[in-house]
């Protein structure tokens, strides 16, 4: 493990040494270090539960630190406070935005500090501030556009915008590509690297490695709370970073391999069919506009295209919790059109859903009772809910999938996303199913977690299982579908065969510049 | 376990305690001295076998319509409508009662009267939550309402057709009377207390049950903390909302068998005047945790019948400052409990 000093001619910006946090039996940080020099981007990287978010939100302020000592610009700011991190301009993006939706852009960036004139708020000062700042960074925002009405890419530019506007000199971005197409991450690495340049220094919460080979200066790997390693990204591999976080070799590259049970030939029976499904969206009608296909048992259909084009909505039909207009939908040859979510699971149906914060968990139910959500009639005796058999139950899933921490009465509140999510998986692919519906399976997770979250997929479609995967990440669409559809304007544009697929071929008909006849 | 009754009970007690300085403020405004203010409002409530039956019976409708509230809480409904759930609860079971033949013991009565009070309650309780379950209706807005309309009712029922001349209650009931503590307890004597307390005691532990143990309190507080989750889980969401409103409805109307059955043994117009307000209080208070709900009530019901022990030395308006303080105590103090509970119970 190669351990370097930042380069001796920049002074340090962060000097974290030493950090202990406990959230009570939860240990986040244990002795976590990091030191970053000002003007670099810096990549703080690990699995989920590492302490990753949790440092940073002790360096933000958010937390007080139980032991440790915290420096910024050489200066002593142990457990200050989100105040007095703020005026010293250290500014977080979080995961989850914090932006009022009903306001405009301007009226979020003032939101805090709001600048009067002759007692009225000054508005027009802002919105000219915006439109400066916006133009020296390149961060294209409308100030006038209400929240509401962006795009996740915008609001999350609007976020950054805020936190620089509030005079950030050290921007703390936690995961920022995990709501991001690639174009858009491309447009955030070139602003990243205009900061860099003006001296401003970054700090890159991420567990990507080619974002952190293509974007960071230097490295903090975490592992259980503790710093394992800072390097340079120039001397080191993205498997020497992956071994530092995950404590052993990873399989790295997720090619897709010929590994599927099914053989060329034309199915027998499929085990999901879709016909002719016409589904109203939240915000248009026919978001879904007369989709069909089928899914044959050892068969991956994965569906790329840009966020927005109505796979939420396909998926949302699918598994009944949104009302289609026409059409008709059938698992193992069994109309279920019309059944409703309990009895769709009880015909074969298993759905991960894309946001696990809100439909996939009850958060603040244990990891135990959301181990069986969806299925709480299966171990009910009588009236009452068995008890034994959820702990049980739980003891199995936390064994087999790995979930920390292994305690079956901590609410899922508490866990990092990626252990959030393996209670998710963990729950779908352990009910009886033939079909399983896969959204985003791996969103906001980290390589150890993906490596097995992909595992599993191929294990399940390598048993006789039909799945239907929907991932804003080509990367993941490439690596585990048979065949692929892209889906734009809520009609799919084209469907390939996997060999026939290359991010060159599906890139076009993401965009809409080509329809398949 | 341990830790579900500290948090249900330490927010009370801290409430108490803030309320206990504030009442010493305002004691001292009027120039009296708060010990001898406070010993006189505990000789009154907990000091003598009259007072404290009448804070036990005070408790029982308390614990009802906070129980109601509460349940309706959990599964994210704020059910203002307790007041006239227990009204019609309880004119159901006085009718039930006047149509009874005369002299049926109270251990067939009793039965038909939960059954009747259970009835009016759900019915009223039910009507928003199909409204809202149906057309998306806003619970706090149609159980406002409703409150109007529904006392309004049953006050033009009594008065056009059941209420005895020169009175504002409808004839004495004789069937199945249920009886008073102080038949059992002599000391209890001229108190209101009465068996319908221990109704309240086996339905607080019987909604804890239905709450924490059954897979219908299981959906019900999934859909109460992530509705779309809830869905999500195949929960039947609408049906929640519809059948929780019906319940708590039920639970405020069974409270009107205190005043009714227990009590005067007639129904009398607006006897419930407050009781479904204040389960509001009772349940944030009690933290919507049914045992947490008891204490609160016995809580409630002291403050009230200490306001008339005390009223001799200082205004018993003093008490209603005290409550709204206790309320605004343990809306403040949760959070900070929660933690406290929560770093106890981690060490």
């Amino acid at each position: 493990m190669s351990s370097v000093e930042s380069s001796a001619s920049a002074p340090i910006a962060i000097r974290l040494s030493d950090i202990y946090k406990s959230f009570g039996p939860v240990n986040a940080n244990r002795g976590a270090s990091i030191q970053v020099a000002r003007g670099e981007i810096h990549a703080l990287v690990g699995e989920n539960g590492a302490g990753k978010s949790t440092l940073m939100r002790i360096l933000g302020g958010m937390y007080a630190p139980d032991a440790g000592k915290m420096e910024v610009n050489g200066r002593d700011v142990t457990g200050w406070t989100t105040a007095e991190a703020i005026d010293a301009g250290v500014g977080m993006v979080h995961q989850h935005f914090m932006l009022v939706p009903t306001l405009t852009v301007a009226e979020n960036m003032m939101l805090g500090r709001e600048p009067t004139s002759r007692g009225q708020l000054d508005s027009a000062r802002v919105a000219r501030e915006v439109t400066e700042l916006s133009k020296r960074t390149g961060l294209a925002v409308h100030p006038q556009r209400k929240v509401a009405d962006l795009s996740v890419g915008e609001a999350q530019r609007v976020e950054i915008l805020k936190t620089l506007y509030r005079g950030a000199k050290i921007l703390i971005l936690d995961e920022p590509t995990a709501v991001l197409s690639p174009p858009e991450i491309d447009e955030l690495w070139r602003v990243l690297r205009g900061m860099r340049e003006r001296g401003e220094t970054i700090v890159l919460i991420t567990h990507k490695l080619d974002e952190v080979m293509e974007i960071s200066d230097t490295i903090t790997v975490m592992r259980h709370g503790q710093t394992i390693a800072q390097l340079t990204t120039t001397e080191t591999t993205p498997a020497a970073i992956a071994k530092a976080m995950v404590g052993r070799d990873v399989q790295l590259a997720t090619h897709y391999g010929e590994t599927s049970s099914r053989s060329l030939e034309l199915p027998s029976a499929s085990l999901l069919e879709v016909r002719d499904l016409v589904v109203d969206g939240p915000r248009r009608a026919s978001a879904v506009d007369g989709v069909g296909f089928s899914i044959a048992p050892g068969e991956i259909l994965g569906i790329a295209g840009v966020e927005g084009n109505g796979q939420t909505e396909l998926l949302e039909a699918l598994a009944g919790l949104r009302p289609v207009r026409s059409g008709s939908t059938s698992v193992a040859g069994r109309d279920i059109t019309a059944l409703s979510v309990k009895s769709r699971g009880d015909a074969g149906l298993s759905h991960i859903p894309e946001d696990r914060h809100a439909r996939g968990l009850v958060l603040d139910y244990t990891i135990a009772e959301n181990l069986i959500l969806g299925q709480q009639h299966r171990f009910t005796t009588g009236v009452r809910l068995d008890n034994d058999a959820i702990i049980d139950n739980a003891r199995r899933q936390i064994d087999a999938f790995d979930i920390r921490p292994a305690v079956p009465s901590v609410p899922a509140r508490a866990l990092s996303g990626g252990n959030q999510q393996k209670i998710v998986i963990a729950r779908e692919m352990s009910r009886g199913f033939q079909v399983l519906l896969a959204a985003q399976p791996t969103r906001g997770v980290d390589v150890g977690a993906i490596e097995f979250i992909h595992a599993r997929l191929r294990e399940t479609r390598n048993a006789g299982k039909a799945i239907l995967l929907v991932s804003a990440d080509l990367a993941e669409v490439l690596a585990l579908s048979d065949r692929i559809a892209v889906m734009y304007g809520g009609k799919f544009a084209a469907v390939l065969n996997r060999r026939d697929a290359s991010e060159e071929v599906l890139g076009p008909y993401m965009t809409g510049a080509e329809h398949a006849a | 376990m341990r830790r579900t009754v500290e948090e249900a009970l330490l927010p009370a007690l801290v409430a108490l305690l803030v309320a206990a300085v504030v009442g010493d403020v305002l004691i001292l405004s009027f120039g009296q001295s708060p010990g001898s203010v406070y010993r006189l409002l505990i000789d009154g409530t907990w000091g003598n076998a009259y007072g404290f039956g009448q804070v036990l019976y005070k408790t029982t409708t308390l614990t009802f319509t906070g129980l109601a509230v509460a349940i309706g809480l959990r599964a994210g409904l704020f059910n203002i409508g307790a007041e006239s759930q227990l009204a019609a609860g309880g004119f159901l079971a006085g009718l039930a009662g006047l149509m009874l033949p005369m002299g049926l013991p109270a251990l067939a009565t009793l039965p038909i009267y939960i059954v009747a009070a259970a009835a009016g309650g759900a019915i009223v309780g039910g009507i928003p939550g199909v409204l809202k379950a149906r057309f998306g209706a806003h619970e706090v807005i149609t159980t406002i309402m409703l409150n109007f309309i529904v006392l309004a009712l049953l006050n033009y029922l009594t008065a056009a057709h059941l209420k005895v001349e020169g009175t504002l209650h409808t004839a004495e009931i004789h069937a199945g009377a249920l009886p008073r503590l102080s038949s059992m307890i002599g000391a209890f004597r001229g108190s209101a207390a009465n068996v319908v307390l221990f109704l309240a005691l086996i339905t607080a532990a019987a909604v804890a049950w239905f709450l924490f143990r059954t897979r219908r309190g299981f959906e019900l507080r999934a859909t109460g903390l992530q509705p779309a989750a809830a869905e999500y889980g195949g929960v039947n969401v609408g049906g929640v909302w519809w059948r929780t409103m019906a319940l708590s409805g039920a639970l405020a109307g069974i409270g009107g068998l205190n005043y009714v059955l227990g009590y005067k043994h007639y129904y009398e117009e607006s006897f419930a005047s407050g009781a479904g307000f204040l389960g509001i209080a009772v349940a944030i208070v009690g933290r919507n945790n049914p045992i947490g709900v008891v204490v609160a009530a016995f809580v409630f019901a002291t403050m009230s019948q200490g306001g008339l022990a005390v009223n001799a030395v200082v205004p018993k308006q003093i008490v209603d400052v005290l409550q709204a303080v206790v309320i605004i105590a343990v809306a403040a103090s949760v959070p900070e409990v929660r933690r406290l509970a929560r770093a106890r119970s981690a060490a």
